[in-house]
């Protein structure tokens, strides 16, 4: 590496977040129509395409600065304040369908049920109408399914993030120790458990789908906050392992220094987000 | 406190250093540049414009509000007015001016070369063209823009046209534009400060935005699940907000209000950093209780995320529920308090002058508190029983967005353009603009108070007879203040096309960082960090 400049550096000028709101302007119009019932899904992936495009090319550009030593310490500093900061913002986002799950489950339902001052509701619109969990509402509304139990493949992906915290915390340790075997080694893994897991997320998703009746729209509240959830955490993991994979790849190319490597820390803070988020959907929407 | 940096007046904004690049030519300056100056001139240049945007649709309001009975508008286009109107003043105009504020003042006075992320700083702004585009384009859509209200509360919202999904992606961009600056301004705030500026030595100004900036990365996301959980619905068949479904239509309010109350204060707290700048100056003291104030900031965004309910008390909630809210609501009445009484304080004994940025901030002062008291009355969960969905609460709000919020933005535009354009406004002129303004907004919103306490329910395009006198008398002063508000984008032009040259100081014995560079500010500021002591 170059020596680090003592300057913070500040970029003059970049191409990349107009062509980046040009992505996103053309994938969410592409994506409305189509809502709407047009045919615009080849608009929406050509947005999809710009957006993607604009990362690679915006990461690219900040690697080789990176790699060049443009980048002094406090620079270094305010990537990983930004990093923190967004997953804190990603936090909140999850927060959101918990809460939507807490509501229902402890305030919603068993109003809808007759408990507390709602029991007109029950008595007029649904009477008889008990208050479980797992629940598709008093109408049941896509008729029968059957809940996605925890002790099969979600306690398999319990195990599988958890161990894949456990080996990107020991490429970590072999980054700092500039053993670089050990880390290709164990970030490999990580990388390859990553991937099991979505593989596996897909797999329940398909047998939900095709054998259980556990669809998006067939599940009332128990269906809705298990998609969502479920959707969203494994959105996340597809981003993280790819955001993996890179590092990976980076790694291999021989970047990163035991002194220096934000972004593999700002991806290893990420993929233990996604982690606890996992522990959370386990306890909450598969087990209690 | 700090060096003086240059003394003189430096005449193009473009002074340049050797290894500097000045601005760019062209277009392209605007659509690529990773300068704050640049990129703060944009945020406020197209606050500006959406203040026109957004002031339209509240003449089509007033217009139609003007006497009793249906004139001019169908019922279904007056609801899209209220919505439009409403997400534009708040996503389009207020939010962005703020960050406009933060982008060129906190670098400067912080003592910082620039924001800590410049190319994501690029992003956040020219999201927003885009995502106020999409939301204006729902207005010509089959079924028109948004009608339910800006509270988006199912299942009315979801009774749209081709709009909707336009609507739950413009708010998501919107959304992500907000997400994306607070993270640069958290960022900036806490990793770039000179030597010597230490927390408590920020102006308050930047202290404000820090906590904005907190309450934007907790509460925005939030909204976010929110519609997305409204567009499911729509299209996907999940029972979110469905009873039969086992869901509640209740949970959105929660969910929105948990945003939308940090969203008030959000849109209040860099008003009051700018307030805290002003009456200082022009009372020529420091600031009375500078560090009580950092703490009721922090304080005020504390609570500001366990009162939302006190939007929802007529929805049905337990007793304890109610209290609970009331009581927590009541809590945040006591730092705002006592900002209003360092505000005060600041100014006893002072030696006042009274320019135009003293004048908007003083009618903030008195006209903020009179918002604050009209909340305080809603705040009471049995009396809102008979306020809610008035037109009371309709003033309530726009006692404290308007003068409150918005003058806060004008009186730190008067008081920062000598500096943005190193011309000085024309002070005859900003005093006419100010005291048409502080009329009109009186004329237009004192009246409603009455109206609502009359029982007059908001967003309905025709009333009772009975509240034709006073509903003529709020639109004519509507009138009177979107006209005022053409001469103040007269004078921001004139200032930026010319006028006195303003010194590096611009105010007489001015503190801070910001008054030791030349007017107007070179383009590049602090390369080497000031000392402060
Ligand atoms: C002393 C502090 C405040 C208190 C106690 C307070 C209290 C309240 C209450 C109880 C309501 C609900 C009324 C109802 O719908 O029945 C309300 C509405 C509202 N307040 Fe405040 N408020 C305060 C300050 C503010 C500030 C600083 C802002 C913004 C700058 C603000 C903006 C709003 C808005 C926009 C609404 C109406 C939202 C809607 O229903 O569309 N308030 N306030
Ligand atoms: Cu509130």
């Amino acid at each position: 590496m170059a020596h680090a400049q003592d300057k913070y550096y500040v970029p003059h000028g970049t191409r990349w977040p107009i062509i980046g709101s040009v992505g996103l302007f053309t994938l969410f119009v592409g994506v409305s129509i189509l809502l709407n019932g047009g045919s615009t899904a080849p608009l929406a992936l050509l947005g999809a395409a710009i957006l993607i495009l604009m990362m690679f090319l915006w990461f690219g550009e900040v690697i080789s600065e990176s790699e060049a030593g443009t980048y002094n310490d406090q620079v270094d500093q305010s990537f990983r304040m930004g990093m923190m900061w967004f997953i804190l913002s990603e936090v909140m986002f999850f927060a959101c369908f918990f809460g939507a799950l807490f509501y229902a489950r402890q305030l919603a339902l068993p109003w809808l049920g007759g408990e507390g001052s709602e029991t007109m509701t029950n008595m007029f619109l649904w009477p008889g109408f008990e208050n479980t969990w797992p629940s598709s509402g008093p109408a049941a509304l896509g008729g029968d399914y059957e809940v996605m139990g925890p002790w099969g493949i979600p306690a398999l992906n319990t195990a599988i993030l958890l161990t894949s915290g456990v080996t990107i915390t020991i490429a970590h340790h072999a980054l700092k120790a500039n053993q670089r075997g050990m880390l290709n080694l164990f970030l490999g893994l990580t990388v390859l458990l990553g991937f099991t897991f979505l593989g596996f997320q897909a797999y329940e998703y398909f047998h939900a789908y095709s054998e259980l009746n556990l669809k998006l729209n067939s599940a009332g509240m128990y269906g809705s906050t298990f998609f969502m959830l479920t959707g969203f955490h494994g959105l996340h993991v597809t981003i993280g392992a790819i955001m993996l994979t890179v590092i990976l790849f980076r790694c291999l190319k021989g970047h990163f220094t035991p002194a220096r490597h934000f972004a593999f820390e700002g991806v290893a803070w990420y993929w233990h987000f996604v982690d606890v988020v996992w522990l959370g959907l386990f306890i909450f929407v598969y087990w209690l | 406190m700090s060096t003086q940096n240059h003394d003189q007046v430096h005449d193009h904004p473009g002074h340049s250093h050797e290894e500097h690049h000045g601005p760019a030519k062209g277009l392209t300056r605007w659509l690529f540049t990773t300068n704050h100056k640049d990129i703060g001139t944009l945020y406020l240049l197209f606050a500006l414009v959406m203040l026109f945007v957004g002031g339209a649709m509240a003449m089509v309001i007033r217009l139609e509000l003007f006497q009793p009975g249906l004139q001019f508008v169908n019922p279904d286009f007056y609801n899209q007015m209220t919505t439009m109107h409403a997400l534009i003043m708040i996503f389009g105009m207020i939010m962005p001016a703020f960050v406009g504020f933060a982008n060129w003042m906190i670098p400067l006075m912080i003592g910082a070369p620039d924001m800590a992320l410049p190319r994501l700083n690029n992003w956040s702004f020219w999201i927003l063209p885009f995502a106020v585009g999409i939301l204006l384009s729902t207005l010509f859509m089959d079924g028109g823009g948004p009608a339910g209200g800006w509270t988006l509360y199912p299942p009315l919202s979801l009774q749209a046209g081709n709009g909707f999904p336009f609507t739950i992606f413009a708010i998501h961009l919107l959304g992500m534009s907000s997400i994306l600056g607070s993270i640069n301004i958290i960022v900036t705030i806490m990793n770039m400060r000179a030597p010597g500026m230490s927390l408590l030595k920020m102006p308050l100004f930047v202290w404000t935005w820090l906590i904005t900036a907190y309450l934007l990365i907790a509460a925005m996301p939030v909204l976010a699940g929110g519609v997305t959980m409204l567009l499911t619905d729509q299209f996907f068949g999940t029972t979110f907000f469905q009873a039969a479904g086992g869901g509640d239509p209740v949970l959105f309010q929660h969910i929105f209000w948990f945003f939308g109350h940090p969203e008030v204060y959000i849109i209040i707290l860099p008003a009051f950093g700018i307030v805290s700048q002003i009456i200082p100056t022009f009372s020529r003291k420091p600031l009375f209780g500078y560090a009580a104030m950092v703490y009721a900031t922090a304080s005020i965004g504390f609570l500001s995320f366990i009162v939302w309910a006190h939007h929802m008390f007529t929805v049905g909630m337990p007793l304890a529920g109610e209290m609970f809210f009331m009581l927590s609501t009541m809590l945040i009445a006591i730092p705002t308090a006592v900002k209003v009484f360092n505000w005060t304080a600041t100014m006893w004994r002072g030696s006042l002058t009274f320019e135009t940025p003293m004048l908007f901030a003083l009618a903030f002062l008195f006209l903020f508190t009179i918002g604050g008291f009209s909340g305080l009355m809603l705040a009471i969960a049995p009396a809102d029983f008979q306020y809610h969905d008035t037109y009371f609460v309709v003033a309530h709000f726009h006692y404290v967005l308007v003068p409150g919020a918005l003058f806060g933005a004008i009186a730190g535009a008067y008081f920062w353009l000598p500096k943005w354009t190193g011309h000085r406004y024309d002070e005859p002129l900003g005093k006419i603009h100010f005291w048409l303004s502080a009329i009109s907004v009186n004329v237009t919103f004192f009246p409603q108070h009455f109206l609502g306490l009359a029982g007059m329910p908001r967003r309905i395009p025709d009333y009772a007879t009975q509240f034709a006198d006073w509903n003529m008398v709020s639109s004519i002063g509507a009138f009177g203040f979107g006209l005022s508000q053409v001469l103040f984008a007269f004078i921001v032009f004139k200032t930026i096309r010319g006028g006195a040259k303003a010194t590096a100081e611009v105010w007489d014995q001015a503190e801070g960082l910001e008054w030791t560079v030349p007017s107007p500010a070179p383009y590049h500021t602090f390369d080497e960090a000031p000392v402060v002591k």
